[in-house]
């Protein structure tokens, strides 16, 4: 078994501050008719990328409902994880040949998973392509299956979606973070937006007193402005595209350039990266690349608390949840127009939106230019997130999807 | 104070977004996308964005005006799909013809631009709506203001835009109780009379609980 043990419990009275009462009561209401019925998550990672941590917040929320939730992790080794990784850059549309071998290899491991994991819960959702084909193990005529796909499938590889999808086509229903990222498929698609939680380390409140300290340890200079990317080291995340809008932006303001990310346990390709991120940096000292543990969220929270504009120049995007994290706290942000990106930021209203490496810098230097629409941009982002992305509200979305599953609406 | 026979309960709602096979990548086919479509979809599309983007007051006031706008850059167009006002309508058949008029006629007099690609897609979406009852109700109008401040915006949605779909466009749920078990058919009229498009949902309910104090003081 790989049930996962989650440690912090954050009492769900506690967001009654953040959200309203109402919605307290709202959420307890939509679970009473839910109690006593058995739900399971299956991801590919217990530590590290944004599936993880919403279930790291998710699943202990829905305990605080009373409502009887495991989150299991499939066991793989580092062949199926570098299939996999394969596949979900291909799903991204990025080049890939397809080799029967890796096929193999991503089926030999679903079907030692089928045997170890449970599978019998009454509502079973799979997030993303890695056990997709645990759906071969569903018990006949019983629980309903949703699939949770969190990545960007409006260009995919052709023959990666077509052998996930014989397997997809399975489920009860699927759940996409965007519109288009939806396929044509047999079953019905949902609209799914990830979401933070404000109350969690990387979310909440803090000191400025901390916040400076976090800037001393890591000789950030408060004084001069802060551009901040906060992601994995994944080149499509583009971290040196960051670097190069970062140098046109240095022509014209005094700024220094925060890189900051952890790597996943099923992501092999990220020490590649970072070194090609140390080398494109060329030793500027203004350019701060911190490679922190996966779990070093207060750092996180400090180092976007201090920021003067946060920046996500991703290539290809799931949803991009740095951006909500960012938003939330009332930062104004450049993003790139992908994935689920314009989700979050709706252009000139919650942040501003780029497709080039000039434009995110142009952005940049238009928003150091006029702090006060950089601060009117960072108070839309942060309702913008309270109504749409804060776990709470995608608890609710999963309350929803139970009971309409329950009901078959 | 009038004691209402019938109770007004206290509902609460949670909305999924359903992902339809229909999307437009330019006006004809939002055309064609508007001819076919559900009535949910024309509802959605029509008023979702009052819900989740409920704290902006300017540029949303329907997603076909507003992709017109940011996607194929048709101000004139946009103008004219942003001037729709649900409230004069009476049915989404009718909003649906009008909706397709807007778009055809400006089609006929541009056909140029009636295939050009936006940069975006359209994807029409509908609304599945999840209610459970909140277990409290509210028989007069001290009842009915005390439920009505403690409402989430998804519970306020529901009841006050939402409802529009089902009364067939010609009220919501808070106007329809007023009016029809408490017999208060001005103080209905005028809560059915705020501007839902550049109101938020806060400031509607504010607007709502200023109203209903004002009649609680005449009695």
């Amino acid at each position: 078994m790989s049930e996962v043990l989650l440690a912090s419990r954050i009492p769900l009275e506690n967001y009654a501050d953040v959200v309203g009462a109402g919605e307290i009561e709202e959420l307890r209401a939509l679970a009473k008719p839910l109690r006593g019925r058995s739900m399971e998550m299956i991801n590919s990672t217990a530590v590290g990328g944004g599936v993880a941590e919403i279930l790291n917040r998710l699943v202990p929320l829905a305990e605080e409902l009373d409502l009887s939730i495991r989150w299991d992790v499939m066991r793989g080794a580092e062949e199926f994880f570098d299939v996999t990784k394969s596949f979900h850059n291909a799903l991204h549309g990025e080049p890939y040949q397809a080799k029967r071998k890796d096929f193999d290899i991503f089926l030999s491991y679903n079907e030692q998973n089928r045997a170890t994991l449970p599978l019998d819960a009454e509502f079973m959702v799979i997030h993303d392509p890695q056990p997709a084909a645990l759906i071969d193990g569903r018990p006949p005529g019983s629980n309903h299956w949703v699939w949770r796909c969190h990545i960007d499938l409006s260009h995919p590889n052709r023959a990666v979606w077509e052998f996930l999808e014989k397997f997809v086509s399975r489920y009860d229903g699927a759940m996409f973070s965007s519109p288009e990222f939806s396929r044509q498929l047999p079953i019905s698609q949902y609209l799914f937006y990830p979401a933070i939680d404000p109350l969690s380390e990387k979310n909440c409140p803090l000191d400025s007193e901390f916040v400076q300290q976090v800037l001393h340890r890591y000789q950030i200079d408060p004084q001069r402005p802060i551009l901040t990317q906060i992601s994995r080291f994944d080149r499509l995340k583009d971290p040196v595209g960051v670097i190069r809008a970062y140098r046109i932006v240095k022509r014209y303001f005094d700024c220094q350039l925060v890189l900051a990310g952890g790597s996943a346990s099923d992501d092999p390709e990220s020490a590649l990266v970072l070194k090609e991120v140390v080398r494109a940096a060329d030793r500027d000292p203004d350019i701060k690349i911190l490679e922190l543990p996966a779990w070093a969220p207060l750092e996180v929270n400090a180092l976007q608390r201090a920021s003067t504009v946060v920046v996500q120049k991703s290539l290809r995007e799931g949803f991009g949840l740095t951006v909500s994290e960012a938003l939330w706290k009332k930062k104004p942000v450049v993003a790139s127009a992908v994935g689920g990106i314009p989700t979050q930021i709706i252009h000139k209203h919650t942040g501003l939106l780029a497709h080039s490496v000039e434009g995110t810098a142009y952005q940049i230097r238009f928003l150091l230019s006029h702090p006060e629409i950089a601060a009117k941009l960072g108070e839309h982002g942060h309702e913008h997130v309270k109504e749409n992305f804060l776990i709470t509200q995608k608890l609710k979305r999963y309350l929803a999807l139970f009971l309409m599953l329950d009901r078959r609406i | 104070m009038n004691v209402a026979e019938t109770p007004f309960d206290f509902v609460t709602a949670s909305y999924l977004t359903r992902i339809g096979n229909q999307s437009a990548g330019t006006l004809a086919e939002l055309l064609t996308g508007l001819e076919h479509c559900s009535d949910a979809s024309i509802f959605y599309h029509t008023f979702q964005t009052l819900g989740s983007h409920h704290f902006l007051t300017e540029g949303f006031s329907n997603d076909f005006a507003q992709w017109t706008l940011s996607s194929t850059n048709r101000n004139d167009l946009a103008e004219q799909l942003a001037a729709l006002d649900i409230r004069d309508y009476t049915s989404i058949a009718a909003l649906r013809t009008d909706l397709c008029c807007m778009v055809r006629d400006f089609c006929i007099a541009q056909p140029q631009v009636t295939s050009q690609s936006g940069l975006e897609r359209f994807y029409f979406c509908e609304s599945v709506e999840v209610t459970v009852p909140l277990g409290h109700s509210a028989r007069n109008l001290d009842e009915f203001r005390d439920g009505l401040t403690h409402l989430s915006h998804a519970a306020f949605y529901f009841h006050f835009i939402s409802s529009r779909l089902r009364l067939q466009l010609q009220t919501n749920d808070f106007s329809h109780w007023l009016s029809s078990s408490l017999g208060l058919r001005t103080l209905a009229d005028s809560i059915n009379h705020i501007d839902v498009y550049t109101n938020t949902l806060d400031s509607a309910r504010g607007k709502m609980l200023r109203l209903i104090d004002r009649e609680r003081k005449k009695v």
